[in-house]
This record gives C-alpha cells, structure tokens and sequence, in this order.
C-alpha cells in the first residue's frame, strides 16, 4: 500500500469540566507484521505502527507500544478527561520514523 | 488417621499425574512462541514478583472466525489518582510468532485503565495480560480464543 496513512478521531467537541469522554481512533496502514513471505518465498520486511501517544495541552495523557500483532488499520479506542478547554494531539509513530499527528480541539462550556 | 493418609497419597498422585499431562501438551510443536516464551517475556519485566491473580477484566471472543482481526478490550480496576493508579498493561499470545502483543502506559491524566483495540492471533491460543500497578503490585489475567482461520502470512 502506497498511500499516505490518514488517521482519524472521533470525539465530543465539547464537554463539561472534569468529564470523561471517550475517544475512538482509527488509522489506516497495512501494518506488515514481518512475518509474511512474498511470491518469491522471501519475508516482507516488517513496517508498522510501533507507538500512539496521547496528549492534553502537552501533557502525556497515556501511550502505547504495539507489535506485529496489532491488526491491519489499527482501531483504538480509550478513555480521556478533560479537565478545561483544550487540544487534544494523538500521533502515530511509524517504523520508518514518520509521524502522524491528529489534533482536536474540546472547548468545556 | 489410617484414612486421611492414603487419601492424601491419592491426591498427591493424581496432582503428579495431571502435572504430566500438562507437560506432554506444552510441548513445543513449531516456531510459534510457546507459553515458556511468553513467561520469559514476563520474567524480563517483572523478574521474580508476584503475580496476583484479579482486578483485570480482560475481554475477548471465545471464539474468533478471524484470526486477522480480533477485538480486544480490557479495563483494570483502579482509582486512577496521583497515589494510586496503573502504570502498564502488557499483552503477550502464547500462540503467535512473536509472544508479544502491546503495552499500554497510562499516567494519573487518564481517567481510567482501559481501551479497546484490534489483534492479530496465528491460532488457538491463551492470551495474557499482566498489570503493573504504581504502588508495585502485578495483576494477571488470561483468557483462551479459539481461531478458526489464523491470522499470520496467508
């Protein structure tokens, strides 16, 4: 697959102080676990999505480290609390180094 | 007393004769990562602390009809506070190529240890999870997925 993994986020865009919400994610990427063979009998390198991370106004809500075990796509989703207006960023950290970043924005009314 | 004590010999036999069975299934039967493999994994990260069994719900299909995509859910039970909270929750598979699945950190910001995600599983296996906790204690939980088409090469 050679286009440009696009993650996406759904969650509230407001929410009152101090509530929990959740957040669900969804990134697409083939996630070549490393261990599939090619018509010629020789392994696919493995690329994926190895991290996520989770931050609110910079600061590290939670993170994860996935393996080749991680399905293809991968969907996630967690809990966050949004203690006053802010930025939520979640990035996507790729084995060839690149990052995918998606930002959202929840205002507390 | 004559009673109770070939009763306990009866009891010690068969729990011998059990361990055996045992042993003879677990015996490694391809390149896949074996249970032993998995519990070197554990053995890494939490050297020779006790694993208490509990506090995690750990929630997956019985049965899976693909191993490609199986859903996984987990939430641990905790007050998520500044003095109590869950660090880590980590996935292994007794039956993949690589025994491990992922690791989740979590900090006091989240407000609960928990998240749902998607696996890959090569074939019948247990899956683990094990829960660091920040005053030190480790949870376990595990849970048996049967596959119908697994989930690796093709």
């Amino acid at each position: 697959m050679t286009t440009q993994p696009t993650p996406r986020v759904r969650m509230p865009a407001t929410a009152k102080a101090g509530e929990v919400v959740e957040v669900k994610t969804l990134i697409s990427h083939e996630m070549e676990s490393g261990q599939r063979k090619d018509k010629e009998g020789k392994l696919i390198p493995r690329k994926i999505i190895k991290q996520f991370t989770a931050t609110f106004n910079g600061r590290e809500i939670m993170k994860a480290d996935w393996h080749g075990a991680i399905s293809a796509n991968p969907y996630q989703s967690f809990f966050v609390r949004v203690p006053e207006s802010g930025t939520f960023v979640f990035s996507w950290i790729d084995d060839d180094g690149s990052v995918y970043k998606a930002e959202q924005k929840v205002t507390v009314g | 007393m004559n009673v109770t004590t070939s009763a306990q010999t009866r009891r010690g036999f068969l729990a011998s004769a059990t361990a055996g069975a045992i042993a003879v299934t677990l015996a490694p039967s391809s390149l896949l990562a074996a249970p032993e493999q998995v519990a070197a994994e554990m053995k890494k990260l939490f050297g020779d602390k006790k694993l208490i069994e509990g506090k995690i719900k750990l929630d997956l299909p019985s049965i899976a009809e693909n191993g490609l995509v199986v859903p996984l859910n987990f939430e641990v039970e905790s007050p998520m506070t500044e003095k109590d909270y869950v660090k880590a929750v980590h996935f292994f598979a007794e039956g993949n190529p690589n025994p491990n699945v992922a690791n989740y950190f979590f900090t006091p910001m989240s407000p609960k240890a928990s998240a749902q995600l998607r696996i890959r599983l090569a074939q019948t296996q247990n899956i683990v999870a094990v829960a660091e906790m920040s005053n030190g204690e480790i949870y376990t939980a595990k849970k048996e997925v049967k596959v119908t088409i697994g989930g690796c090469g093709g």
